[in-house]
């Protein structure tokens, strides 16, 4: 035969799945709820992707040649990590804030210890918590969708943060979070409005529901937040497709969402009621940065755990850690902190929570 | 995909099938090739002594290869025809060996004449396997001869005779198809290895989703009143390993260096298990075997009958040729199959199939750093952590990776079929256990 055919060993065939596809279809999912903070919050939302887009670029581009490494800016994951520190970013915040945010996470938190997969925590999550500590003003300073701005022009604040303010003096008037919001004029779209209208009439009211109004504005995106964390509805579209195409493994989310949950049930009634398990669910879930977090930062495979019981148990540290921040921290949440916090145990649980062998087990044939 | 069906615990993965457009495709006979390659190394243990020369008549099913040592098997000459030459060639999976070259022509004492069949209730079981070792049948997964796997050491018992119809690697469906054509003569193997080995019971296992093989076989059990059961399992990857099969059937897990007979079980594959028949039955030696040869290169894909020996080029010039250059050639089936880089590579005992992939079959990238994501580990049906064997054995640190299990390795792909870095992490395994086995490695 005249074309060389490469011996080769086995396996001969592959999984679909490749580093580059895997981090080009994350990319591609976050798009959409990026393009979302987008349309809400206006240009300075664009102007701040872009920032952080260009300079995780580049600054891979120049670790990776300082490193004396071939470009690997086609791999990806320098692109996720980039956009996915723009969508942590308050909508207005200035350009020199994303840009050390990216530069951080690149070449401190990635590059440092030899780039691609060899990073013990989620480089988008360093640079954020670095500025945040840098710059904590302009990291707190939220301003809201347009479709929100009132007559008195409310300083914009997250759900989360107005309530937090609120709690520090006294809720226990109120029976829910979301009741404390609109009593106390938190902005809502006129979308909202509508939309839970319509939702109440034709297919809650039958079946003896009625859902109060706000939670829609939250599940589509109309509230203050980071640029990319508003748009639930955006988010889980594409983690049912990274899920779908098994990108994403569903242990983490699930361990992590569970344990929230339930906690947030038992607990989170406590400051407006004064009850055990009346938490509000719904307002947890879809306020502030907990699904941005949980399925696009703690599912990173590089900084998570391997095996599936060690991906379970940080998933669950997740989650409590973030319920802690959230109901009894003095920040409005912590989702970011929360999975910082479980990368710092990844080496542990990874080296203490694997496999059994096979025919090692007790009770196996020997030999 | 039914839940309800067992399957291992632990690990696994579930490759795309690609047997769709091959399952259906029935049998037929391969042309004889003008030259046949035999290998007097087709089994497991010592090559079999030549008996032919150069120049010499040899008839269909004559014995040219002789066992003088209990650890070697018989070799038959698959067609007649004068012996050309006999030389050493290399096989896919590395062994040297001499090989009979032997060129067609005469007269064929078996192809196109009536057959006969021999009735074998009431033979003794040692017989019977001196029948098996006189036609050279071999375990077609593991190629140890049928006759040392069948014959149980004094004060064994077994259990269960496992007939493995599981074929797991993608691609193949050559048991699928002798399951579905052959039932009766299956089952009558099955009962000869049973009358050997004298099980407690006698299970042939296969794919769920296998409907029609299932059907078949549970009509012709009836037919036949034979003892034994069928169960389906849940199909993943390598539910076929003897290991996984018996860990899914029974819960019994044996461990490294021990064999399936300490889990009681014996376990022949579904061509094997024909081949017995053949062997009892027709009184024929084991000299053309059934395997898929498939891949998207070739303009047929076919589940062919061809002769021991058969060159590779034989098959392609059998499936119509290629409609595009193969990116790889694959002896056996995608996951544990050796890679070859000719077509004059003979069809042995143990070949279950050849492939001819175009590169998108192979779906291969560029290679990256390891992501840690843990997918090698989370295949891994031993239970292993692949990617940190491979980082030891990278660093030559042989003794650390034998303590994480190096040698508890089955190779059976999962880990560097998973790996989206494309690290060739089964290949680094292998590497590793040569040198722990006191070879040169890779």
């Amino acid at each position: 035969m005249k074309q060389e055919i490469p011996v080769t060993s086995s396996p001969q065939i592959h999984d679909d799945a490749s580093t580059t596809n895997i981090m080009w279809s994350v990319f591609f999912c976050l798009l959409p709820p990026a393009l979302w903070g987008c349309f809400v919050f206006g240009a300075p939302a664009l102007r701040v992707l872009c920032v952080s887009l260009l300079s995780s670029a580049g600054a891979e581009a120049l670790c990776a040649r300082l490193s004396r490494h071939p470009l690997t800016l086609w791999d990806g994951s320098a692109c996720v990590t980039g956009l996915l520190v723009g969508m942590a970013m308050p909508p207005g915040v200035p350009s020199y804030v994303p840009l050390f945010a990216s530069v951080f996470a690149i070449g401190v938190a990635k590059w440092t210890f030899g780039g691609l997969g060899r990073n013990w925590m989620n480089p988008a999550l360093a640079g954020r918590v670095f500025v945040y500590f840098s710059w904590t003003r302009a990291m707190t300073s939220w301003s809201l969708p347009a479709a929100l701005h009132t007559a008195d022009a409310l300083s914009g604040a997250t759900p989360l943060g107005f309530l937090k303010r609120g709690m520090a003096e006294n809720t226990a008037f109120y029976r829910s979070p979301m009741e404390y919001l609109r009593a106390n004029g938190y902005p809502r779209s006129l979308f909202d409005g509508g939309a839970t209208d319509w939702l109440n009439a034709r297919i809650l009211e039958p079946l003896g529901i009625s859902l109060p109004q706000g939670y829609i504005d939250f599940f589509f995106g109309f509230m203050g937040g980071s640029i990319g964390e508003v748009s639930a509805l955006l988010l889980l579209a594409g983690t049912v497709f990274l899920l779908a195409r098994r990108v994403l493994s569903p242990a983490i989310p699930a361990a992590c969402f569970g344990t929230f949950g339930v906690l947030i049930w038992i607990f989170g009634g406590l400051p407006f009621s004064g009850e055990y398990f009346a938490g509000d669910l719904l307002f947890h879930l879809f306020s502030g940065g907990l699904i941005l977090g949980v399925f696009y930062m703690a599912t990173d495979i590089v900084s998570s755990p391997v095996s599936l019981s060690g991906q379970i148990l940080y998933g669950c540290g997740v989650g409590l850690l973030s319920f802690l921040i959230r109901l009894y921290g003095s920040a409005p949440e912590g989702t970011a902190f929360a999975i910082l916090v479980m990368n710092v145990f990844v080496p542990l649980i990874n080296k203490k929570l694997r496999p059994s062998r096979f025919g090692r087990a007790k009770g196996a044939m020997r030999e | 995909m039914n839940v309800m069906w067992k399957t291992f615990p632990k690990g696994g993965l579930e490759p795309r099938q690609m047997k769709s457009r091959i399952k259906d495709r029935a049998v037929w006979n391969a042309s004889i090739p003008a030259l046949c390659i035999v290998p007097l190394l087709q089994h497991r243990g010592e090559p079999a002594t030549c008996l032919v020369r150069p120049r010499e008549t040899v008839r269909e099913g004559m014995l040219i290869g002789r066992a003088d040592s209990p650890d070697s098997c018989h070799v038959h000459s698959p067609v007649p025809g004068t012996v050309k030459y006999v030389e050493e060639i290399t096989l896919p999976w590395g062994d040297k060996t001499p090989a009979v070259f032997i060129e067609l022509g005469g007269e064929f004492n078996r192809l196109g004449k009536a057959v006969y069949t021999h009735p074998w209730e009431g033979i003794r079981a040692d017989r019977l396997l001196s029948m098996l070792a006189d036609r050279g049948v071999v375990g077609m997964g593991s190629g140890i001869p049928a006759h040392r796997k069948l014959e149980i050491p004094e004060g064994r018992t077994v259990r269960t005779l496992i007939i493995n119809g599981v074929e797991c690697e993608p691609y193949l469906c050559a048991d699928y198809r002798i399951m579905v054509e052959k039932a009766e003569e299956l089952i009558e193997g099955a009962r000869i290895a049973a009358a050997i080995t004298r099980p407690g019971r006698s299970v042939i296992a296969l794919a769920g989703d296998k409907t029609e093989a299932r059907d078949a076989l549970r009509k012709k059990i009836k037919e036949l009143k034979a003892d034994i059961e069928i169960r389906a399992l849940r199909p993943k990857y390598p539910l076929g390993d003897e290991r996984q099969l018996i860990k899914a059937l029974a819960g019994e897990e044996f461990s490294l260096g021990g064999t399936a007979l300490d889990a009681g079980a014996v376990v022949l594959n579904v061509g094997t298990a024909l081949a017995v028949y053949e062997a009892v039955v027709l009184q024929k030696p084991l000299v053309e075997k059934t395997i898929t040869v498939a891949g998207r290169a070739l303009r047929e894909q076919a589940n062919l009958k061809v002769r021991i020996g058969t060159p590779l080029a034989d098959l392609v010039e059998e499936c119509g040729g290629f409609v595009r250059m193969p990116a790889k050639i694959v002896v056996g089936g995608p996951m544990m199959g050796w890679g070859v880089c000719d077509l004059s590579a003979p069809i042995t005992k143990t070949t279950s199939g050849v492939l001819f992939l175009s590169p998108k079959e192979i779906r291969d990238s560029r290679k990256t750093n390891c992501l840690n994501c843990g997918r090698c580990l989370r295949s891994c049906p031993m239970g292993l952590q692949p990617s940190a064997l491979y980082k030891w054995v990278e660093h030559s640190a042989y003794e650390e990776a034998r303590e994480e299990g190096l040698l508890d390795c089955s190779e059976c792909g999962c880990c560097a079929y998973a790996c989206p870095a494309r690290l060739p992490l089964t290949r680094g395994i292998r590497a590793g256990k040569m040198v722990l086995r006191g070879g040169a490695g890779l």
